[in-house]
């Protein structure tokens, strides 16, 4: 098995950005891959409809966590809208790639992300 | 820095059973089925590397053939001796914690109508011996438990299992790959039928390998075209490789006590740190029943495969049985044999020692491994 990750998805592993979670967030969401085990938390912070703030706590492998890292970096700042319509494809992409096996943890990554904001939009429904 | 703790995945070669190699790299090509005097010479030098092996381990140097490796071994004796002795049965027993090269032989198998039932173990890693007594039925043709395992490093007590598949007249196989040299390894005295070995897990070349075959018991050859190994291997003797083989078995045993007091004592001393300086630590499966290479370690809340490629990126080599670092995405059968939970699955990493490593090497990885524990649990969602 070919476990050569790139340079890129090897820094976010080394160094993610995002880790912890927010103090009184506006939603969490916490999300499992029932094939690996690897888990997820998100937090979220909403500004003017806006994602003002994610962050994430990983059980996972090196690709769970580089791929929550550079998803959250990329979907802060944006619409709750475009957020939710974050591909993981476009995670795989900015990492220059993932090996075959690990494509799964960007789309679990994605289905979090889409989680919490949902959680969100549940929230403010009810108020 | 590079350290290598995978030992148990392969070993370097030693730089003097290299030597021992060359010349049948190089000048000495002659195959040792060819009667011309290029061929016989070869020829004596493959039946002293068998009477070698023989004497090592004990048995009548006729039941020995080399193969390329354990992988072949293991197939051959599992499907082979099940093929050719129908007349005894259909059935036969292999332990849950296995190497896949048994477990899937013994179940590709199945598809071919032949029944198998799988021994379990205790937490402890060992063979739960009144329920293999319970499995094993007169039909029952062949049993077949590793000596060592290789994710946990557990012992098994291979003569009073032989002696109860005996009693209840079966053959029994033991894959002894991972007990070379650390347990004395007498195939006659142990009561085995079958066993099957690896070069390179003992400083020897990879590629080669060696199958013990009860002369008495008949066998299905695997690979056929050739009369090489009597019919029961096909294929052009791998010389340089086999002398390789040869030659690493005796200095594993000629070596084998100061090898054995020098890795039991970094491991234990490897232990005793990641255990004083590094909390939420555990040892899966039974210290006393292990041989002394082997450390495997659950590190509560953190993934396995993330533990590996952080200390990977420090220079540091060692494996896991994590989902994420498996092909097919699934756990060890092993840690989940021996009982382990799902959330405690993903979170092992096997050390595995040998006579290359250094005191000075251990502390540089239960440094780093401190410091890579510390980063994984500061971002974990898993509560204590």
């Amino acid at each position: 098995m070919s476990l050569n990750y790139t340079k890129k998805t090897v820094q976010h592993f080394l160094h993610p950005k995002n880790v912890g979670e927010i103090k009184n967030p506006d939603a969490t969401a916490d999300i499992g891959n029932m094939v690996c085990g690897d888990q997820l938390s998100f937090s979220l912070k909403v500004k003017d409809g806006r994602v003002e703030d994610i962050k994430f706590l990983s059980f996972g492998c090196a690709s769970n966590i580089a791929t929550a890292s550079i998803m959250t970096e990329r979907v802060k700042g944006m619409t709750l809208e475009e957020a939710k319509n974050y591909k993981w494809q476009e995670t795989v992409e900015e990492l220059g790639g993932l090996p075959k096996q690990k494509i799964h943890c960007s789309i679990l990554a994605s289905e979090g992300l889409k989680k919490v904001i949902e959680a969100y939009e549940q929230k403010q429904l009810k108020k | 820095m590079k350290i290598y703790l995978d030992n148990a995945a392969t070993t370097p070669l030693d730089a003097r059973v290299l030597a021992k190699m060359k010349p049948y790299l190089s000048k000495e090509y002659g195959n040792a089925s060819s009667i011309h005097y290029m061929g016989q010479k070869n020829n004596l030098v493959l039946e002293a590397a068998r009477e070698k092996v023989a004497e090592i381990l004990g048995a009548d140097s006729r039941g020995f053939i080399f193969t390329s490796g354990a992988s072949e071994a293991n197939n051959l004796i599992i499907k082979g001796v099940m093929l050719a002795n129908q007349d005894k049965g259909k059935h036969l027993i292999v332990s849950a914690i296995e190497h896949p090269c048994v477990l899937q032989s013994a179940r590709q198998l199945i598809k071919h109508g032949f029944e198998l039932d799988i021994a379990p173990v205790t937490p402890d890693g060992l063979i739960d011996m009144p329920a293999l007594e319970k499995l094993i039925r007169p039909d029952t043709v062949l049993v077949s438990v590793m000596a060592v395992n290789n994710e946990i490093g557990v012992i098994q007590d291979l003569k009073t299992i032989a002696k109860l598949v005996h009693d209840k007249g079966a053959y029994f196989h033991s894959d002894i790959v991972q007990a070379i040299p650390y347990l004395d390894i007498n195939i006659t005295d142990l009561g085995l039928d079958f066993a099957s070995v690896s070069a390179h897990k003992f400083y020897g070349p990879k590629g080669v390998g060696l199958a013990y075959l009860n002369p008495k018991i008949k066998i299905e050859p695997l690979i056929i075209g050739g009369e090489q190994e009597n019919g029961t291997r096909a294929g052009t003797y791998n010389i340089p490789s086999i002398v390789g083989l040869a030659e690493a078995l005796e200095l594993a045993y000629q070596e084998k006590t100061s090898h054995i007091n020098k890795i039991k004592e970094l491991r234990d001393y490897m232990l005793e740190k990641i255990k004083a300086e590094i909390p939420e630590v555990r040892l899966n499966g039974s210290l006393e029943n292990r041989t002394p290479n082997n450390l495997n370690i659950l590190f509560s809340r953190i993934e396995g495969e993330a533990i590996l490629m952080d200390l990977s990126m420090k220079g540091i080599c060692v494996s896991t049985g994590s989902a994420c670092s498996a092909h097919n995405l699934k756990t060890s059968y092993v840690l989940e044999a021996i009982g382990l939970t799902l959330d405690n699955l993903n979170s092992n990493i096997r050390f595995t020692l040998g006579k290359f490593n250094t005191k000075k090497e251990i502390d540089y990885t239960v440094e780093a491994l401190k410091k890579t524990v510390k980063r994984l649990r500061k971002f974990t969602p898993i509560k204590k």
